[in-house]
């Protein structure tokens, strides 16, 4: 492989992790209290309201329904509002945001569901209000899940953030199928497929590390 | 103008005192859960230093009527009054506040996993926003009365059950309650376990004069720590007194199942041949309580009665410290007169007699 080409590994590199760890972070800042909101205003709920829950749930699925190629195209008017162009790495992470926020939502909504009734009960017997209940009770009870929950959303990113090559944003993806695929360097293949093993494994190592580490479950 | 006339308390407190002695005061409670009637029309005081058991069958209203207590759980009708205050009608913001002066003790424990002992303890002073070093402070304090002070940096997954929920009374003493409501803390422990969780119930009551209401399904809780009981089914109250007093008269048959399995009955191999009209022997059942069954009766009886009585079964057991007894007695011969002089002279004696039936031969 050429120092060239090698350059373009490395960048690659970086924008296939930028893409992945910011759409990550935003997924999480705004999935998680989706999640959240889903748990809370469902039947039983701490703040029952079926009706907000009938249109969250709609939403979420609606957007999730979406196949990420299509979405990354019909958003760019978004994109181009939000980061003032549609192309490039900082453009890709709007779309793969607004796919992974939803995405995230449920799973997070999941490992929330999971968490004891009785333990909301007890909270609010000791006199907790709804932000007691989620600040110590949901969240914390729910954080093994949640870790687990953004590392598999990560993972996803990964993979489609190899879509966003479509416009221009770059990325290991992009550099496998122009580079590997279209011109025949199955060299380059082959290095971008061994760096996305390994980047996979990282998250996942480190996600299960972390999870290990909060789960008291025993 | 400005200045403030503050009124001594006695005076702005208008309720009576005998009022403000009940701690808990239900009036006429009801809550449907579509066609089933949970609570059909319970009252009920709870008086301040007491442990009062309410007892009943899975279903029978006891988990709904604990849990309006605290408004976990709203009655469709009736009246709540917590020291004094009608809380049924309040709404979520203002029963925070009043939560924090009722503790609760759970039968799965309630025990946040993701948090130390020692966390699970102050909990209840963290959601009052007491500041850090006074909620370390106190729990460490009620780690130390529940016997738990090594296992504070502990999670609760490494404890025992018994372990668990002694965790569990000191989270619900932390806030320094009124109030201690037990939801059947001691229904997943074993026999050892519970007796040692039962024990420390009582030693909180009587240390901290702490007054506690529990409800369970065993009457041998209620046996062990209550002061007062209260029978519960179908959601109506179908007996209440001193627990000594119905365990020495059940009134109700659902009283007097609970009761089947800690009190003498008869052994089934004579209950089964137990007849009608004649036999060899007529077995008597007799109830006896309190200061009636201090005296010598038996052998009181056999001077007055000359006639070889057996004591076929039974016992003389203490609750709180009063003897209650159930004995099955065998009176000989087909002789009437005999018998009627036995059945008068126990009746005389303040005990209450039954005949069971007659047996042909001797049992």
């Amino acid at each position: 492989m050429s120092p060239v080409l090698f350059e373009l590994l490395l960048r690659s590199v970086w924008e296939t992790v930028l893409m992945t760890g910011a759409s990550g972070l935003i997924s999480l800042v705004f999935g998680l209290p989706l999640g959240l909101a889903l748990i809370a205003t469902d039947r039983g709920g701490i703040a029952e309201s079926l009706w907000v829950n009938r249109i969250l749930g709609a939403v979420i699925n609606g957007f999730r329904s979406v196949p990420f190629i299509i979405l990354l195209v019909a958003l760019i008017p978004v994109t181009r509002l939000i980061v003032g162009t549609s192309i490039g790495t900082w453009a890709a992470i709007v779309p793969l945001s607004i796919a992974a926020t939803p995405y995230y939502a449920r799973i997070a909504e999941v490992s929330l569901r999971e968490v004891d009734h009785g333990l909301i009960e007890a909270a609010r017997a000791m006199g907790g209000n709804r932000w007691t209940i989620i600040r110590e009770v949901l969240v914390p009870e729910a954080l093994p899940g949640i870790v687990a929950g953004f590392t598999v959303t990560l993972v996803t990113l990964v993979g489609a953030s190899a879509m966003a090559g479509a416009i221009g944003a770059g990325g290991l993806g992009d550099l496998a199928i122009r580079y590997g695929y279209q011109r025949f360097e199955t060299s380059v293949m082959i290095a971008v497929v061994i760096v996305l093993i390994v980047l996979v494994c990282g998250i996942q190592w480190i996600g299960d590390r972390l999870v290990a580490r909060l789960d008291h479950r025993g | 103008m400005n200045q403030h006339i503050t009124a001594p308390a006695e005076i702005t407190d208008s309720v009576p005192i005998a009022r403000t002695e009940d701690v808990v005061r239900l009036v006429d409670l009801k809550r449907r859960f579509g066609a089933t009637a949970a609570l059909d029309g319970v009252s009920l005081t709870v008086r301040k230093g007491e442990i009062l058991g309410i007892i009943g069958r899975s279903g029978a209203g006891k988990s709904t009527l604990i849990r309006c207590l605290n408004g976990l759980e709203r009655p469709d009708s009736g009246e709540v009054f917590i020291e004094g205050r009608e809380i049924s009608r309040l709404g979520e913001r203002e029963l925070q506040p009043l939560r924090r002066r009722i503790g609760m003790v759970f039968q799965h424990f309630n025990l946040l996993s993701a948090k130390t002992v020692e966390e699970n303890v102050a909990l209840p002073l963290k959601i009052d926003g007491r500041p850090r070093p006074e909620r370390l402070a106190r729990a460490a304090e009620l780690l130390q009365l529940v016997g738990l002070s090594e296992k504070a940096k502990a999670y609760p997954a490494s404890l025992s059950g018994g372990q668990k929920q002694r965790v569990g009374i000191a989270r619900a003493l932390a806030a320094r309650p009124a109030l201690l409501l037990s939801d059947e803390a001691t229904s997943a422990l074993d026999p050892e376990t519970t007796r040692s969780i039962l024990a420390l119930l009582k030693d909180i009551n009587s240390r901290l004069r702490l007054t506690i209401l529990l409800i369970t399904h065993e009457m041998e809780v209620i046996r062990s720590i209550a002061d007062r009981v209260a029978v519960i089914d179908a959601g109506r109250i179908v007996e209440e007194g001193a627990v000594w007093q119905v365990f020495a008269n059940p009134r109700s048959e659902i009283t007097r199942s609970l009761l089947g399995g800690i009190r003498p009955q008869l052994p089934p191999e004579i209950a089964s041949r137990l007849a009608a009209g004649e036999g060899a022997e007529t077995i008597l059942r007799i109830d006896v309580a309190g200061e009636a069954a201090r005296g010598p009766l038996l052998s009181d009886l056999s001077a007055s009665v000359p006639a070889p009585l057996r004591l076929v079964h039974g016992g003389i057991d203490h609750v709180q410290n009063q003897p209650v007894g159930t004995l099955f007695l065998a009176v000989p011969g087909a002789d009437t007169g005999r018998l009627a002089q036995t059945i008068a002279f126990l009746k005389d004696r303040g005990a209450r007699v039954e005949v069971l039936g007659h047996v042909a031969g001797p049992v």
